[in-house]
């Protein structure tokens, strides 16, 4: 007799359709600016008539970000890959669904968000 | 109609977010420090196969597969409603480091987590880092058993570049490791230019 715990059942047998299926392949958004990973995105209202060419994985995803939210919080709270999730972002986007904040490109010189999170760690 | 323009009024300021990477070689502590200081959470990622992984993945019967899944995970400091700090541990192996473009991108600085029975296991983060000019300091974590190291000795040993800020660290304490982010920062501070007088 097999033990149950050697066995995986729903989530934890993994997901049923590969990662990449649901983007149809693509690995890299079709256009758009890089998406990184502590970007912020935001559902950017109602859905546009081009939206109905979406699918349910990205209806999925603008669910999640009706409120403000980064994108590696938002791979953890779909459970999806970040680079999938970062296709999937593209399309939404193109579309106008959303609307992608992005963080400061390269490397963080600013001053004020330095300090903001000096005094953030400092209160902790 | 111009389903393109985004009403900023419509939502509240959107947050600020940081991040800071936490390297160091396999069993350093990494995830012990993240979780020390941070909500931790799970990310997959789905990363491009490259040679690297040829040998270690097994890619027989499997031709046209050109990705694998990284599990990782990262830590979320929520500072204020509108500041998000993100810690980023390194993946350790060797064949994950096409990932390190990408988690340093944007980065405030890192954290080079140090065990002084394996020093040689920094040397490739502390390149790393150095190469690109990104802010980092080394921290050294008391491992139980391992000889007590002179910070000095650490800068020697690493050659690490003059200024680079040696401190102690135990990676299972909270306040050890804020005080680990908070040199962090104020290093990054000191190496941020300063606005003309």
């Amino acid at each position: 007799m097999s033990a149950p715990k050697d066995r995986w059942f729903d989530r934890e047998a993994g997901p049923i359709v590969r990662p990449y299926a649901v983007t149809r392949g693509r690995t890299t958004p079709d256009s758009g600016p890089y998406i990184g990973l502590i970007d912020v995105v935001v559902a950017a209202g109602p859905l546009p008539p081009s939206g109905g060419r979406l699918g349910r994985e990205h209806r999925r995803l603008l669910d999640h970000c009706q409120q403000p939210v980064t994108v590696v919080d938002l791979a953890s709270d779909a459970d999806l890959p970040v680079g999938v999730v970062r296709v999937l972002l593209g399309d939404l986007s193109e579309c106008g669904a959303l609307q992608i904040i992005s963080s400061p490109p390269g490397r963080v010189t600013n001053e004020r968000l330095l300090r903001d999170v000096l005094n953030g760690l400092q209160a902790l | 109609m111009d389903y393109r323009h985004f009403d900023r009024d419509a939502v509240n300021a959107p947050p600020a977010t940081a991040k800071i990477l936490i390297a160091g070689g396999f069993g350093a502590g990494k995830t012990t420090l993240v979780s020390a200081i941070s909500e931790i959470r799970p990310l997959r990622t789905e990363e491009e196969l490259t040679d690297r992984g040829v040998g270690i993945d097994d890619v027989s019967g499997v031709d046209r597969k050109t990705t694998t899944t990284v599990a990782m995970d990262f830590g979320r400091i929520t500072m204020r409603a509108d500041l998000t700090l993100y810690l980023f541990g390194t993946p350790g192996q060797e064949r994950f480091w096409f990932m390190w473009d990408e988690l340093s991108y944007g980065a405030i600085g890192a954290v080079v987590l140090a065990d002084t029975r394996r020093l040689a296991d920094s040397f490739a983060a502390v390149d790393y880092f150095e190469t690109r000019s990104i802010p980092f300091l080394v921290a050294v974590n008391r491992f139980d058993g391992a000889p007590v190291t002179d910070p000095e000795d650490v800068a020697i040993a690493l050659d690490l570049l003059p200024g680079t800020p040696v401190v102690p660290c135990d990676a299972r304490q909270r306040e050890s490791v804020k005080g680990v982010l908070v040199s962090l920062v104020k290093h990054a501070l000191t190496r941020s230019p300063q606005p003309a007088a």
